[in-house]
């Protein structure tokens, strides 16, 4: 054979590659006697060309060379496919590549925002975190930790679609100037915009501009979550509506009249920081703060209190007049109904809010009637909070309207044909608008309909034009936060698809229809701005994350004198009541198609993947059904079917229903979960009313809960728990209850762990059990979605979870939450029975889990008493959806199938901590390195670091009195230990 | 065999160990003509049919197994180990037997295991076979199943031999080799007797081959019966540590329910009562088709069916220490786990197998129970689903309800579950029918000797 003048190693294989056997080594040979290929060798194996030169050395030099040609030219072996590593031809400015950044943004949500910093790797979003400057305190709820997720959604829609067809926003473009044109001569009079609750300032200003534009033209607000009463209650009360903003800094009792404020709601991630503060037991600080809950159905901020007393929504009416007036607060002479389940704790509550003047506080809970607001900011007002506990302030809303009557009226014109144009910019109206707006049909007599929207929904099945929307994270805008504080909004990416944002959908109604949302942003605080140098202003804003002196001013509003009076009598009504609540884990149904809030254990219930209709073990009685029966409830002839699911501490006569289930179209993670509630709830009772028939029409529903099991049995020792009278009786007492053997019990030496020292230490007192931890671990370590089917089978892969127990009579009971991660056991059990050494124990105390040796025997977790191990029963990782690898953090292994994983305290953080610490040749400061549960809990009660280091955070709360290991018992030596939870009984109240 | 009275005085027995009437001949005959034969009784071909459709079923269980993942199988988080595993112990209990009967009754000299030795050992080698399937197959990555194995690798990295599943490598090779050395060792002689008996050439072809030129000389009769000796000296505390070891997988645990001292001897007469139970499922039918009442007489199963009541006996006690310990300990995870056990979601399952294997057994005391066939037949039955029972409840209700009740969770098979038991059970029919039919299932020239013509007595000292 002929070879070419210039030879190099692929080519001498393409050229072998046709040989086989001894034709290969004559071809080798015939082709080492070529000029080409001596030249090759010399080239590229210089060191051995002496060898080349004699004829045996030649030889030698050729059978090893041979094998590994031939090698790398055998066809049946697979190897490993070409991957081209691209440098940046570019670099962007101060970006390492394997070292994230990180950008300060916000995740407007309703009448709020929460503050973010969110982790970037190589130009993509991976991680949120909170950002500590905003008045969300650097924590995050479970929305904003999931909602990187959704950015990446592979359901979103990726482009306009005009009745199903792909269209360009070009045509759209076209359509829309028409139709804008046709309006001017009308003033806009059959132009309407809907949009959701909007807090943006520059949105505001488009829209204010537009409505100029256009005199006739109007705008209307829908969010189904909203807190439709408060404004109506501060009207009633206070004469206007006003924003209420608590500093629980400063209270030391609290009453919470259905008020979820630990964990929904504005401002509940500040407020839940500010509660723990006053209510950890730390050091010789023994005064903790006093929180009284009445509530229907147990949620987080019931867990913490000291009093929790289960009423129907409407008796926490009646609840709240009579306290009102055992305060001594002006009720018109109207008094609750007499109840003999609360009559007795009135005077007590009350007289304990007398004796803490100007350090108290009532909140009135988003979703109660009008007259509970008014009651609590009369309450509040006798009380002397104003100014010191609760702060009035003016909306946050830029245009805060009554969302009901705007809706309605917008439904109104729909029906009468008035309306040309309808812009539905963001939300879902045909899917939670009240019901017997009959939205769906009306809509269809909007003459062009358009919806920009993240997914192709249910309303936008119903327009003419479906734009897709960038997600926050792709956007340039602006929000507020619950106090009014401003965060500029960048985007982390750009936009994945051809999405567009509201700003640049706004401005095609304009005279500059392409102008991109970053122009118009910063060209309306340009003109806001006041001062010289705006662009350094506007970078130093940009970068931190929030406008300073943005909080909005404290009001100074004055109570009505005789208000109650304009009120009728409080009634008593009788039958079963119904209540709807905004779901922990999908809100109003928005993120119906996230699955890692899908998969979310909701706080107390466990539940994923479904509602429920909650009721008390005495209802169920009553109605002759247990958990899993499908019931049909009906109020005023809408119907709904829900499976049962009786919870202890529930209320007795009513039945709670979470919103945002039973999509028809929300993508294929969560169209036909759960069942709808919407169906069923009409613009006059959008939270609460009476009339609810419930009727058995099926048994046997598949409902998923991680945990079945929730008594605390205390001769186990899992929670710790004391009065603190009690503590403070004596110091010990946590102690003489928990049993850790004592390390000189064994004969071995213990291992000197004279470096670091990793624990952590979790605050039982603190923890409200919102669940943001679960899901903060879910999105920095990789954790998969398993579905309804596989939790079902107990194959969730949470690696933290957090346990709920309930203690005491099971229509009450106290219910406790705690935060299980990897105890990293000392003496771990995991580590002696793993054949294969996949699981070892490193010299800093961590368990390393070592996923390419396991070869899933699943000894570890049967030896794990704990059970924090979580296995992949099968491939539960997606391998294949495109969109979803640019979420995973490239920091962790993404597991695949027949291994063991746990958590590992974020192990990655601890090295890059640890690797930037040598680089400066330093040690890792306490603080330095925050686990992903650690950072975005709202109550700070995880706290990680070098217990080596007796200064640092956890080294401290380990030397509490209060700390005990989880089944210490065993002698397993855990790393993670616990604070116990602690309570401030009322001595006058008989717990 | 060596100069000594045997322990079971014959004098005293009714039964004898052997029919009268036999001659060397006809014992060779009778043997050799189950296998030399033209015809297969109608009886063979269903149980064969059965175990090689049994073996199909496993064979597409493992198949989508491997395919899909371990997650087929109804094992989830806290119950980590389900039937496989229950499988294991049970298989591998059942084959105890067999050694017993090869290793520990040879030393102690007892004749009547002569008849029921060679399809003893067999059995205990398919089960052995069947249950060595299992820790391979419950691995999240079977594919690297090697990894517990110590041998000299790139990664510098070698098993922890502090866990017990190590050691279960260990011990259960070591039982597989020894049983088929033991086993196959045995067969010589009578692989040379069908050698010389066969007429198709294949026949003696194979024969020849496997008997590796056996030719009845006093040499090789000697070294036989050292050999023997020496395998069955070696055999012996295989039966007492195999199944000692595997229950260290349990005892080396902090599970309540699993941690305790007791589990090995409970294990080993669990064992060895499990495997007479087989030893019988499998004698009774066998000599009743095949005509082998003359071999396999009323003594042999007297005597097994005494040594299963010895060995339930010792079960039966054992669960009551079992419970009586988590009472008295005061530890309230062990009194727990006792009383879930048995008033709990698995109580069925729990006096379910009390019946089987406490209840059940003492009808073994009466004469009249253990001298019908049939009703040991069923008794043993019964003991076997008991045993697999015992290993189910040990395991599964120990894992669903141990320390943090958060974590209980019920285990609920599933139909490839049960399908890979099924098949287990396959493919041991399988092995085992081929066996009967390929293979003398009776040692002829064992039973030989139990003639008064073999004169061994006399001879003495061989």
């Amino acid at each position: 054979m002929s070879a070419p003048k210039k030879l190099d190693l692929p080519a001498v294989r393409a050229l072998l590659e046709k040989a086989h056997g001894r034709d290969y080594w004559r071809s080798l040979e015939d082709l080492a006697e070529t000029d080409a290929f001596q030249d090759l060798m010399h080239r590229e194996f210089p060191r051995y060309a002496s060898e080349w030169e004699d004829g045996e050395g030649r030889r030698n030099f050729i059978k090893l060379m041979g094998a590994s040609l031939a090698l790398a030219g055998l066809s049946a072996c697979t190897r490993q496919p070409t991957e081209y590593i691209n440098p940046y031809v570019r670099q962007p400015e101060e970006l390492v590549p394997g070292r994230p950044l990180f950008f300060a943004t916000a995740m407007p949500l309703g009448a709020s925002s929460t503050g973010l910093l969110v982790e970037s790797h190589e130009g993509r979003p991976t991680k949120i975190e909170g950002n500590p400057d905003h008045p969300s305190l650097g924590a995050c709820d479970v929305y904003a930790q999931a909602s990187v997720l959704g950015l990446y959604d592979p359901d979103r829609s990726q482009a306009l679609a005009e009745e199903g067809e792909i269209r360009s926003w070009s045509a759209f473009l076209e359509t829309i100037r028409q139709a804008v044109e046709a309006q001017k001569a009308k003033q806009g009079a059959g132009l309407r915009i809907l949009t959701e609750t909007v807090t943006s300032p520059t949105m505001a200003d488009q829209i204010k501009g537009m409505l100029a534009a256009f005199p006739a033209a109007r705008w209307h607000q829908w969010e189904p979550a909203m807190a439709h009463s408060a404004a109506a209650g501060a009207r009633l009360a206070l004469g206007q509506p006003v924003n209420t903003i608590y500093d629980l800094r400063g209270a030391d009792v609290i009453v919470s009249l259905d008020a979820d404020f630990l964990a929904s709601g504005p401002g509940s991630l500040r407020y839940a920081r500010q509660f723990a503060s006053r209510r950890r037991v730390r050091d010789s600080q023994t005064g903790m703060n006093r929180l009284y809950v009445v509530e229907p159905m147990p949620t987080p901020t019931g867990t913490k209190a000291d009093h929790r007393l289960p009423l129907r929504a409407a008796d926490v009416e009646q609840f709240a007049w009579s306290l009102a007036a055992a305060v001594g607060a002006d009720t018109g002479g109207r008094k609750g109904i007499p109840n003999a389940a609360f009559d007795k704790w009135i005077g007590a509550i009350a007289r304990d809010l007398q004796r803490h003047r100007g350090a108290s506080l009532v909140i009135a809970g988003e979703q109660q009637s009008p007259a509970v607001h008014a009651l609590a900011h009369s309450m509040n007002a006798l009380l002397g909070n104003v100014g010191k506990t609760v702060v009035y302030t003016e909306s946050v809303e830029a245009n805060p309207v009554d969302q009901v009557a705007s809706i309605y009226d917008l439904v109104k014109d729909m029906d009468a044909g008035a309306v040309d144009l309808l812009l539905i910019l963001g939300g879902n109206p045909v899917y939670d608008a009240p019901v017997e707006l009959g939205f769906r049909d009306r809509l269809k007599k909007a003459t062009l309909r358009v919806h920009l929207s993240l997914h192709e929904d249910e309303t936008s099945e119903l327009c003419h034009w479906h734009l897709p929307m960038t997600h926050y994270l792709e956007t340039w805008s602006d929000c507020r936060a619950h106090d009014g504080t401003v965060t500029i909004m960048q985007p982390l990416i750009a936009p994945l698809y051809a999405g567009k944002s509201v700003h640049e959908v706004l401005t095609m109604l304009t005279e500059q229809p392409e102008r991109p949302g970053y122009d118009i942003v910063k060209s309306y605080w340009s003109r806001q701005h006041t001062g010289a140098d705006f662009e350094a202003w506007w970078r130093k804003v940009v970068h931190d994350g929030i406008m300073p002196d943005t909080a909005l001013p404290a009001k100074t509003v004055a109570l009505r004198q005789g208000w109650a009076a304009s009120l009728p009598q409080p009634a008593s009504r009788q039958g079963l009541e119904i209540i709807f609540r905004p779901d922990p884990a999908v809100f109003d149904g928005r993120f119906a198609n996230n699955g890692w809030l899908q998969e979310f254990p909701r706080p107390i219930t466990q539940i994923t993947w479904d509602n429920a209709a909650f009721m008390s073990p005495a209802t169920a009685h009553e109605k002759g059904v247990v958990t899993s029966d499908l019931v049909e409830l009906e109020y005023r002839g809408y119907k709904m079917r829900a499976p049962v699911s009786i919870q202890p501490g529930h209320a007795d006569g009513c039945v709670t229903v979470h919103l945002g289930y039973g999509r028809t179209r929300a993508g294929h993670v969560g169209t036909r979960i759960g069942f709808n509630a919407y169906g069923m709830r009409t613009s006059n009772a959008l939270w609460q009313d009476f009339g609810l028939k419930a009727t058995k029409v099926g048994s046997g529903y598949l409902l998923v809960s991680i945990q079945d099991y929730h008594a605390l049995d205390t001769r186990r020792h899992i929670i710790e728990k004391a009065a603190i009278e009690e503590y403070r009786r004596n110091p010990n007492v946590i102690q003489e209850s928990a049993e850790a053997p004592p390390r000189e019990l064994t004969l071995y030496p213990g291992f000197p762990y004279d470096k670091y020292a990793w624990g952590m230490a979790i605050d039982l007192t603190a923890c409200t059990g919102c669940g943001a931890c679960v899901v903060a671990c879910q999105a920095e370590n990789n954790i998969a979605v398993v579905g309804k089917q596989e939790v079902h089978h107990g194959r969730h892969m949470h690696w933290l979870r957090v346990d709920s127990y309930y203690h005491g009579d099971i229509e009450n009971p106290e219910i406790y939450n705690q935060p299980v991660p990897c105890m990293q056991c000392e003496n771990a059990p995991c580590e002696l029975v793993c054949p294969v050494q996949a699981t070892n124990h490193s010299s800093e105390g961590l368990n390393d889990m070592i996923y390419n040796r396991c070869v899933g025997t699943r000894y570890c977790s049967n030896n794990c008493p704990y059970k924090v191990r979580r296995f992949n029963f099968f491939l539960y990782s997606d391998w294949n959806t495109p969109s979803l690898k640019l979420q995973r953090n490239p920091d962790v292994t993404v597991r695949s199938r027949g291994v063991m994983e746990k958590c590992t305290y974020c192990v990655q953080r601890i090295n890059r901590a640890k690797i930037d610490a040598e680089k400066e040749d330093r040690k890792v400061r306490d603080g330095e390195i925050q686990t992903a549960c650690q950072a975005t809990c709202p109550a700070e009660a995880i706290i990680f670091g070098n217990i080596n280091d007796p200064n640092s955070r956890v080294a401290r709360m380990k030397a509490e009195k209060t700390n005990y290991g989880l089944l210490a018992d065993l002698n397993t030596r855990p790393r993670t230990t616990y604070l116990a939870a602690l309570r401030n009984p009322n001595p006058e109240i008989e717990a | 065999m060596a100069d000594e009275r045997p322990l079971i005085d014959e004098e005293l027995q009714p039964e004898p160990v052997i029919a009268p009437g036999y001659t060397f001949g006809t014992v060779t005959d009778q043997i050799a003509s189950v296998v030399l034969t033209r015809r297969t009784p109608v009886f063979w071909m269903a149980c064969f049919s059965a175990g090689f459709a049994l073996l199909l079923l496993l064979l597409w269980s493992v198949a989508l197994l491997f395919a899909k993942g371990v997650g087929i199988w109804g094992i989830k988080i806290p119950v980590g180990w389900g039937f496989a595993i229950t499988n294991f112990v049970w298989w591998i209990g059942i084959g105890h037997a067999g050694t017993l009967i090869s290793a520990i009754l040879l030393l102690l000299n007892q004749q009547w295991r002569n008849s029921i030795n060679r399809f003893a050992e067999a059995m205990t080698l398919f089960a052995v076979a069947c249950a060595g399937m299992f820790p391979l197959l419950h691995m999240g990555r079977p594919w690297l199943f090697y990894w517990m194995f110590p041998y000299p690798n790139t990664m510098g990295v070698q098993p922890q031999f502090r866990s017990p599943l190590v050691w279960d490598v260990f011990a259960v090779s070591t039982y597989a080799t020894v049983s088929f050395l033991f086993w196959f060792v045995g067969l010589m002689p009578d692989l040379a007797t069908l050698r010389d008996r066969a007429t198709n050439r294949w026949a003696r072809g194979v024969y020849g081959m496997l008997a590796m030129g056996w030719r009845n000389s006093v040499r090789h009769w000697h070294h036989y019966e050292t050999a023997s000796l020496l395998l069955a000296g070696l055999a012996t505390p295989l039966v007492l540590s195999v199944h000692t070891v595997v229950s260290f997988d349990f005892t080396i645990a902090i599970v309540p329910g699993w941690h305790s001292t007791f589990f090995p001897p409970y294990f080993v007469a669990g064992a060895i009562y499990s495997g007479f139970a087989m030893v019988l499922v499998l004698a009774i039918p066998l000599r009743a088709v095949y005509g082998l009442e003359g071999l396999i007489t009323e003594k042999h199963l007297d005597n097994s069916a005494k040594v299963m009541l010895a060995t339930g006996l010792i079960v039966g006690y054992s669960y009551m220490l079992e419970t009586f310990t988590a009472w008295y300990s005061g530890n309230v995870y062990e009194s727990a786990a006792l009383w879930n056990r048995m008033t709990g979601p698995y109580a069925g399952a729990y006096w379910f197998l009390i019946t089987c294997n406490v209840v059940a057994p003492q009808f073994l005391w009466f004469k009249r129970v253990r001298g019908k066939p049939i009703l040991l037949f069923l008794a043993s039955l019964v003991v076997l689903v008991g045993m697999w029972l015992e290993r189910f409840v040990i395991i599964v209700t120990s894992l669903a309800q141990d320390y943090l009740p958060s974590s209980w969770r019920i285990f609920t098979p599933t139909r490839w579950d049960w399908a890979t038991y099924l098949g287990t059970i396959g493919l041991f029919l399988f092995l085992f029918f081929l066996f009967i039919r390929l293979l003398p299932m009776i040692s002829i020239f064992e039973v030989r000797t139990l003639l008064p013509q073999a004169k061994i007595e006399e001879e003495g000292q061989a």
